[in-house]
């Protein structure tokens, strides 16, 4: 973590956020709760961040701590994609 | 760290930008949001690779468990329970998120005052704070727990004592100041962060739960790059923080739509039906009308404009409604959808209930879209829906002054099929039910949409 400085952190995140509200503000309201329910999806990056702490986890704490992390995130993430998948595929233009 | 690896967590970034953009259009959707699975799958490959992984057991016991109730979920839900659904899904994102901060605390002894332990203390607070208030908001979705606000003097301040109090806690366990062991002390302020999330959400009325859950749905982006900030990884700080975009640009159209500002429904305790003087409400002569009779009013004219509201879902009738439509446009109608952007309970609720019952989606028009074609339409039907078509918005004096409304009262007939004349989360009369050109088709939604379907076919 040596090479991670916290100042291109913070301009990665505002710019991302910028990027975000570009696209998204153009989602048309008929989208919204797939686009809710896919960006809730997304937030199950987290996934990374729990098998990365779970790798070096120490100790029973620590391994619980990172399983349930692991879990809970791909809940979010499987679960997130496949509802909007199945949500999206009922919008259809006859 | 090495570059490919580096290279595919940017590709992944890129990946769910273009996927989010995707879904500028319902028809290039579908593909967006398998792109932006994509790119969580190369995000997933490039950690596992990067990461030297000495036991795979845990991750795998954790994945497949988190695999078999995400999917089990995905598939079972009803359409109608989404925003408990997603609700859930906001507590699990904002609590993985916590714990990775939780355990990169734990993985750190005597962390002290540096930018590392106040990413972690951040993550710990965003996360935390997600995880409890969305379980609470997925309760009073669920009916769990009362839909009112919780309230009890002096709340808001005790609330910000106790952010405080957990400032206080924070910065003691990076000993900023004080004294004590930083483990019981971070535990403590992990307590206070799980029960801040409760106090947050309980003065929240039910009928605000779409901002609340858009809200939350905001938090669990920003946990994640929180979490990112804690443990320096680049393409968790961008996905969180385009869900927190998204999260916040989906709160102010939710706030807009009910005219309400944020902090007012955050501190409000608005939103329950209590303490409204009803004994007034449904006193005033009204028309009716029986199926017959409206299928003759719907079936002559040229243009129909449905307005469903909630009640609609909650009957379950859509796909009686959608047959109405099909009749209308089989005899030449013109049928078009207004959808308010609190019909359902949450952002598009109702889009997706209509595109369940097979309506077309660009016969759904919103609100903007809409309102100046009542002017023209021959007569509209009101589903299930009540305080979002009621005119006294537009009366200075009301209590919903000022929130848009569907202009259907210009429309030249107006049906509204309704149980009783009884208000909806407002709690106050509609003008519009005692109108000369409205009717209204008391009944039970299921029911009388069936009849309906009936005399329209009768019809010549």
């Amino acid at each position: 973590m040596g090479e991670f400085d916290l100042m291109t952190g913070l301009y990665v995140f505002v710019l991302a956020a910028l990027a975000g509200r570009e696209v998204i503000t153009k989602v048309p309201p008929t989208l919204h709760t797939p686009l809710m329910s896919g960006a809730n999806a997304i937030s199950g990056i987290a996934i990374v961040g729990a098998i990365i702490v779970a790798a070096k986890a120490e100790g029973a704490l620590q391994v619980t701590l990172g399983v349930i992390a692991i879990a809970m995130a791909t809940i979010n993430v499987i679960g997130g994609f496949m509802v909007t998948d199945r949500m999206l595929a009922m919008f259809k233009k006859r | 760290m090495d570059t490919s690896i580096q290279l595919t967590y940017l590709l992944s970034a890129i990946l769910f930008v273009v996927g989010l953009k995707r879904l500028q259009s319902p028809a290039t959707a579908r593909k967006g949001n398998g792109l932006a699975a994509l790119a969580m799958l190369l995000a997933v490959i490039a950690t596992v690779l990067e990461t030297q992984i000495l036991d795979w057991t845990w991750i795998l016991v954790g994945v497949l468990l988190g695999g078999v109730i995400g999917t089990a979920a995905a598939r079972l839900v009803e359409m109608t329970s989404m925003p408990e659904l997603v609700g859930i899904f906001n507590a699990f994102g904002g609590g993985a998120s916590a714990l990775v901060a939780i355990a990169e605390f734990l993985a750190t002894p005597g962390i002290g005052a540096s930018t590392t332990g106040v990413t972690i203390l951040l993550g710990t607070l965003i996360g935390s704070v997600t995880f409890t208030g969305s379980f609470i908001a997925f309760a009073k979705l669920q009916g769990l727990m009362t839909g009112n606000p919780i309230i009890f003097p002096f709340q808001n301040a005790f609330n910000a004592l106790l952010l405080l109090a957990a400032v206080s806690l924070g910065a003691m366990t990076l000993g900023v100041f004080g004294s004590g062991d930083s483990q019981t002390l971070f535990y403590m302020f992990c307590g206070l962060a799980l029960i801040l999330g409760v106090l947050l959400v309980i003065p929240i009325g039910g009928a605000d739960m779409p901002v609340v859950v858009s809200l939350l749905n905001s938090y669990s982006g920003l946990a994640a790059s929180a979490a990112g900030f804690v443990i320096g990884n680049t393409v968790l700080i961008i996905s969180g923080a385009l869900v927190g975009a998204s999260g916040l640009i989906l709160t102010q159209l939710m706030c807009k739509g009910m005219n309400r500002s944020l902090a007012n429904v955050a501190f409000g305790g608005f939103g329950g039906t209590a303490g409204i003087d009803r004994s007034e409400i449904g006193q005033r002569p009204v028309q009716s009308a029986d199926a017959e009779g409206v299928a003759a009013e719907l079936g002559y004219v040229n243009s129909v404009v449905v307005v469903p509201g909630y009640g609609l879902a909650v009957a379950q009738s859509q796909h009686e409604l959608r047959k109405v439509g099909d009749l209308l446009e089989e005899r030449g109608v013109d049928v078009k959808y207004a959808i308010h952007p609190v019909a359902g309970r949450m952002p598009g609720h109702m889009n997706v209930l209509l595109a369940e019952a097979d309506v077309s989606y660009d016969k759904l028009y919103d609100l903007d879209e809409i309102n100046d074609d009542f002017g023209n339409t021959d007569a509209v039907l009101v589903v299930g829906a009540n305080d979002v078509v009621n005119p006294a918005a537009r009366d200075p004096q009301s209590v919903i002054t000022g929130m848009p409304i569907l202009d259907v009262d210009r429309a030249r007939r107006v049906i509204i099929m309704k149980r009783s004349l009884s208000p909806g989360f407002a709690g106050i009369d509609n003008d519009l039910f005692y109108m000369d050109n409205t009717l209204m088709f008391f009944g039970d939604a299921k029911e009388s949409m069936a009849e309906l379907v009936r005399e329209i076919r009768e019809l010549a």
